[in-house]
C-alpha cells in the first residue's frame, strides 16, 4: 500500500535554509546541505527545496547547492525557483534533483509544464500554487486566487481553474500552497486542499501552515492530500520546541495514517 | 570480456567497472552520487565505445518512455548495450524507466522498446491517482541475491504511471500493490531491474545498488527456467 509523504520544505537563499512567515521576515536556520543530511538520517520521505529569490532576481537557479544536496540525500529531492525552460530543467535533474518545480513562471508560460513532461515525463513535473482566500466573485469561481512572485503578484486566476489546467497540461503533482496559512503554525487550509485534491487525479501535497501532528494529520486524511510539506515544525527557530520525523511518523502512525516505517539501522 | 577489459582485469584484479548510462532523459548523476557515497567505483558513460569496457551496467530513468528510446537510438547506445547485456550477460540493472524498456512494447507514446525482457508496459488505471508517487512495499517472490538483505514489505520510492507486465512469472522478484499488483521488481538471467528508484529509497535502495555490485549471475543464481544453461 503506497504511504503518505512527510516533504521537509527548504526555502533557500545563498545555500542556507531561511524560514519566513506568510512569505516575509525570513531568518537564517542552516546551510541546506547540512540540514538536508540531518533529515535524510531522520528518514524524512522527500525533500523540497526552493531557490526563492532565483525568480526575482532573474538568475539561474544555484546548481551549486543542488549539487551538494543531493550528494548528501538519498530519498528524493524536488528543485523549484527560476525555471524558465526545458534546458534548465535538464540542469536541475542532471545536479541530482528528481523532480522540478514550477509555480510563477508557468503562470508566465503555461507551456513550460508540457515542455516538461513530455522531454522528462509527468512525473518529473510538480505544479506548485500560492492560493489566497479572497472571496467566491465573477471570475473566482473557488473563492480562492493564485499568487505569483513570492505571494506579491495576484493573477485573477481561479486556484481551482488552474490546477485543472496544469493537470491537463501534464503536471504529475500539484503543491497547494495557502498564502493565509504560510508559517503561521495554524494548519493547513483544508477547503482548497480537498477542494483541489477532488478537482484533479494527480497526487496533492498540502503545504502551508503545519503547527502540530494533528495539522498534518489533517491534511492527509479530511485535506485529501497525499503528502505534506513540513517545514517550521521540524527547525524554525521561531517554534519553541521542534519535532523529529521518527516522532512525527509515529504520531501520524498512531492516528491510523499510513506511513513508510521508520528503519532501525 | 573483451580485450580493454581483460587489460584492466590484470591490472586492476579486484576493481570492476560499473557504468552508468547517461543520456538526456536520465538521471545518471544521482545514481553516481549513490555508489560514490557506497565507495563503489563507477563512470557516467554516454558513449558506444566506452560500453566496451564495462562489466556491469546500470540504465537509470526518470523520463519518459519514448524519450528514453529516442535518446538511446540517437546517441547509438542500443546497439552495443543490446550487444553487452545478451550476448556477453554482462550483469545489468535497469531502473524505473530503465525497467519499463526492457519490456517489447510500452503503451506510452505507443512506443517500441529494447524487448530484452518478454512482456509489455501498461498505463495505471485511473481508479487510483496517477502517476503513483510515494513509498510503498515491495513483497518479494522468491530467493534472489539481489534482495538477500531486503527485508520482505520494505518501503521503496516509487514514481510511475505505467508498469510492467512480464510475459513470464518467472521473471517477477518483487511485486506491489497500488489498485492492483504489479511487478516492482524484474530478474530475469544476467538482467535485474527495478521499477522504484533504488538511489532514492535510502538505506534499503542503497543495499539493492549494494547487492548489484556483488551479483554474479554466473554463479547459478538466476531464476528458475529462465536460463538456457
Amino acid at each position: 500500500m503506497l504511504t503518505k509523504r512527510l516533504i521537509a520544505c527548504f526555502d533557500v537563499v545563498d545555500g542556507r535554509v531561511t524560514k519566513a512567515q506568510q512569505f516575509q521576515d525570513n531568518i537564517d536556520v542552516a546551510p541546506a546541505e547540512e540540514l538536508a543530511q540531518r533529515l535524510y538520517e531522520d528518514q524524512i520521505d522527500e525533500i523540497v527545496f526552493y531557490d526563492i529569490t532565483a525568480s526575482a532576481q532573474r538568475r539561474k537557479i544555484d546548481l551549486d547547492t543542488v549539487r551538494k544536496v543531493a550528494q548528501h540525500v538519498f530519498v528524493p529531492f524536488t528543485v523549484g525557483g527560476g525555471i524558465r525552460s526545458v534546458d534548465d530543467m535538464f540542469e536541475v535533474l542532471k545536479a541530482g534533483a528528481e523532480k522540478i518545480s514550477v509555480d510563477s513562471m508557468a503562470v508566465r508560460n503555461p507551456d513550460i509544464i508540457r515542455q516538461g513532461a513530455d522531454a522528462f515525463g509527468r512525473q518529473c513535473v510538480v505544479l506548485s500554487t500560492q492560493v489566497k482566500h479572497v472571496g467566491v466573485s465573477n471570475g473566482l469561481p473557488s473563492g480562492y486566487e493564485v499568487f505569483i512572485d513570492g505571494a506579491r503578484e495576484p493573477t485573477g486566476m481561479d486556484a481551482l481553474d488552474w490546477v485543472r489546467r496544469g493537470e491537463d497540461l501534464g503536471a504529475g503533482e500539484i503543491v497547494v500552497n495557502s498564502i493565509d496559512r504560510d508559517g503561521t503554525a495554524s494548519g493547513y487550509d483544508l477547503d482548497i486542499t480537498s477542494a483541489v485534491a477532488a478537482s484533479v487525479n494527480v497526487p496533492v501535497i498540502a503545504s502551508g501552515g503545519a503547527g502540530t501532528v494533528d495539522h498534518i494529520a489533517a491534511g492527509l486524511t479530511e485535506g485529501g492530500a497525499q503528502a505534506a510539506i513540513i517545514s517550521s515544525i521540524l527547525y524554525s527557530p521561531r517554534l519553541e520546541r521542534n519535532l523529529g520525523v521518527r516522532e512525527l511518523k509515529e504520531a501520524l502512525a498512531a492516528r491510523d495514517v499510513p506511513m513508510r516505517p521508520y528503519l532501525e539501522t | 570480456m573483451n580485450l580493454s577489459g581483460i587489460a584492466r582485469a590484470l591490472h586492476y584484479p579486484q576493481i570492476l567497472m560499473i557504468g552508468i548510462i547517461d543520456y538526456r532523459a536520465g538521471n545518471a548523476p544521482s545514481v553516481g552520487y549513490a555508489l560514490t557515497r557506497l565507495g563503489i567505483e563507477h563512470e557516467l558513460v554516454d558513449t558506444p565505445e566506452r560500453i566496451e569496457t564495462l562489466d556491469r551496467i546500470i540504465l537509470p530513468g526518470v523520463g519518459a518512455a519514448r524519450a528514453t528510446i529516442d535518446s538511446l537510438e540517437s546517441s547509438g547506445l542500443v546497439e552495443p548495450l543490446t550487444r553487452r547485456v545478451r550476448d556477453d550477460r554482462v550483469p545489468f540493472l535497469g531502473i524505473c524507466i530503465g525497467l519499463q524498456v526492457l519490456f517489447e512494447h510500452s503503451e506510452e507514446s505507443d512506443t517500441a522498446c529494447l524487448g530484452w525482457v518478454p512482456g509489455e508496459v501498461r498505463k495505471f488505471p485511473d481508479t487510483a491517482r496517477v502517476p503513483q508517487i510515494g513509498w510503498n512495499s515491495v513483497q518479494l517472490q522468491r530467493e534472489h541475491p539481489l534482495t538477500a538483505s531486503f527485508p520482505d514489505g520494505g518501503h521503496c520510492y516509487f514514481v510511475n504511471s505505467y508498469y510492467a507486465v512480464p510475459a513470464s512469472d518467472d521473471d517477477v522478484l518483487g511485486r506491489t500493490d497500488y489498485g492492483l499488483e504489479f511487478c516492482s521488481v524484474v530478474a530475469h538471467d544476467n538482467i535485474v531491474a527495478t521499477q522504484f528508484h533504488a538511489e532514492k529509497s535510502g538505506p534499503l535502495g542503497l543495499g539493492l545498488l549494494t547487492a548489484f555490485a556483488e551479483w554474479d549471475p554466473a554463479s547459478g543464481d538466476s531464476a528458475p527456467g529462465d536460463s538456457a544453461c
